[in-house]
């Protein structure tokens, strides 16, 4: 897809976002379509580091949390608007990403992934202890009494939440058309020979920590307006690991669409299945699909529609 | 392309509590091929790897001269070898397999310098390797050893390199392919004018291409002197490299 395609593409969808987040629907719709769009921003953020180098984390929700924490304590503290939540949950999560870079990247393969396993535990045990935040208990938050531009504030979150999937996934079109994607696809090709051929691995693996980390903070940081409530136990859930994760391998890890393409069916299967069956089923929903698609297609849909395309001999 | 000139001082490394190498000096002239003789486990690709920035020597110095400048080399990062214009070609070539061609040739021009230049570098690369230019788009992993050897070459050679470390360039190949690699490292060294280090054990192929050479034996030199005073010393074959 070429650059001005790209931005077209870009604006139309943010265009219909904020125009859809107007008609006023069954609020239900903007609820679940927010976390399916929620779920392209990790699966997105999640890539660049898992996908586009190889380091496999399984953080996400120790960076979404954090997201979610920071803009907790910015509206306990100055009451701060959901812009500046925002910007806050990101600076706080790339740091995070920076600094566990710094700490872990030494380490490779599956070591690195018990390391943000466990990065997971230690963040989620201090906010049980934090009574700030309201430790195991919880804490709930009131939402302004007007919501900004539309009708209800659900409305409102859902169309933030559009504009930071598209930046979420240009962010990650921009990486992969420059230098540094071409720097990271080395990496997780052949670390050793990267480093060899001039490539800086160790700033780069830095900026895919940060800059993967910066996308799951921005992916939390409206989460305690969206649901009002915000408790240890639900933001850290393992099953932000297991979808973040999931989604671009089913999707196709190497190019900024399977991402999308994951989280927009598995996203939308589960919350099909919450309604339909029953939430629990989520988690299996996804383990049978994942498991299914290494079997049958481990490089995801992109690749599987790529490798039939080529057997065409159109 | 700016002259350059290796000079290795009394270097010694090791891998923890394993000493490789004793003292070892070399010098490497502007325009010249030296080559590294030595059997397996003699101290080669440690020497190669200590002027690259992958081992850092315990002792010793590894410069370059350039213009009259001398830059100190022990301690930079290997990315910073390539801004310097030293190239390595690995030993197992280490190309990245799941890539295409064409990507790999790219990464041999991630140093800025070299970015300018991909256009022209990329076809004196497929002009000096034409197979390279019919499987650009082909996977590097799903290559023939030497067609990937050609690659690790080539891939080289995009960085606009003045000097060029290649490490054992023979390993895995059939005896023909590797004189063809050898004649082809002499080639491209005459036409792009560049300073050659390279560590082999073939000393008949090896021999055939250099200015130079340097025989180490458990981590020393134990004989130097122009090919002709190598190739006559028949010691130097007995003892030294088993011939």
């Amino acid at each position: 897809m070429s650059g001005r395609a790209f931005a077209v593409a870009a604006v139309v969808v943010i265009a219909g976002g904020l125009l859809v987040a107007g008609l006023g629907l069954n609020q239900y719709y903007y609820f679940a379509a927010y976390v399916v769009l929620q779920y392209v921003v990790l699966a997105t953020a999640w890539n660049i580091l898992g996908g586009y180098t190889g380091y496999v984390n399984f953080g996400t929700p120790a960076f979404f949390a954090l997201g979610a924490y920071t803009a907790v304590v910015l509206i306990k503290w100055l009451k701060a608007p959901l812009l500046a939540q925002l910007v806050a949950g990101a600076v706080v999560a790339g740091l995070l990403g920076l600094a566990i870079g710094y700490l872990t990247l030494r380490l490779r393969g599956v070591f690195f992934s018990i390391a943000t396993l466990a990065l997971t535990v230690v963040l989620q045990t201090m906010f049980v202890n934090w009574e700030y935040t309201g430790g195991a208990r919880g804490i709930s938050l009131a939402r302004p009494a007007t919501a900004p531009f539309y009708g209800s504030y659900v409305q409102f979150v859902f169309a933030v939440m559009v504009i930071l999937a598209v930046l979420a996934v240009a962010t990650a079109w921009c990486i992969e058309r420059s230098w540094i994607g071409r720097g990271f696809a080395a990496i997780r090709d052949n670390e050793e020979a990267a480093e060899c051929m001039g490539v800086p691995t160790l700033r780069l693996k830095l900026l895919a920590t940060t800059v993967s980390g910066m996308l799951m903070g921005l992916a939390g940081a409206p989460f305690p307006f969206y649901i009002t409530f915000v408790e240890p136990a639900s933001v850290f859930d393992l099953n932000y690991a297991v979808n973040s994760l999931a989604m671009p391998m089913i999707g196709g890890t190497t190019t900024w669409v399977g991402p999308v393409i994951g989280a927009v069916l598995l996203g939308s299967a589960q919350q099909i299945a919450t309604v339909t069956i029953s939430s629990e089923l989520n988690l299996l929903l996804v383990g049978v699909i994942l498991v299914a698609f290494v079997i049958l297609a481990p490089e995801g849909i992109v690749g599987l529609v790529r490798r039939l395309s080529r057997r065409d001999p159109a | 392309m700016v002259g350059s000139r290796l000079v290795l001082r009394d270097v010694e490394a090791g891998y923890g509590a394993v000493r490789v190498l004793h003292g070892v000096s070399i010098d490497v002239n502007e325009g010249e091929t030296v080559v590294l003789l030595g059997t397996n486990g003699n101290g080669k690709s440690t020497l190669i790897k200590c002027i690259m920035g992958i081992v850092r020597p315990e002792r010793g110095e590894i410069a370059l001269e350039r213009d009259g400048e001398r830059i100190d080399l022990i301690g930079r990062a290997p990315e910073d070898m390539v801004h310097l214009g030293i190239t390595l070609v690995p030993e197992g070539r280490r190309l990245f397999p799941k890539l295409t061609v064409e990507e790999n040739l790219m990464l041999g021009a991630f140093r800025a310098a070299a970015r300018r230049d991909i256009a022209k570098n990329l076809d004196l690369c497929f002009e000096a390797f034409p197979v390279l230019r019919s499987r650009r788009r082909q996977l590097a992993g799903s290559m023939s050893g030497g067609e990937q050897q050609m690659l690790a070459i080539g891939r080289a050679l995009m960085s606009t390199p003045a000097i060029l470390l290649v490490d054992e360039p023979s390993v895995g190949l059939a005896p023909l392919l590797v004189s063809r690699v050898i004649t082809t490292i002499r080639d491209l060294k005459e036409r792009y004018h560049l300073t050659v280090l390279m560590a082999e054990q073939n000393f008949n192929q090896a021999v055939k291409i250099a200015d130079r050479g340097y025989v180490i034996v458990h981590g020393q030199i134990a004989f130097e002197g122009r090919t002709e005073d190598l190739t006559e010393h028949e010691l130097v074959k007995k003892y030294y490299l088993g011939l």
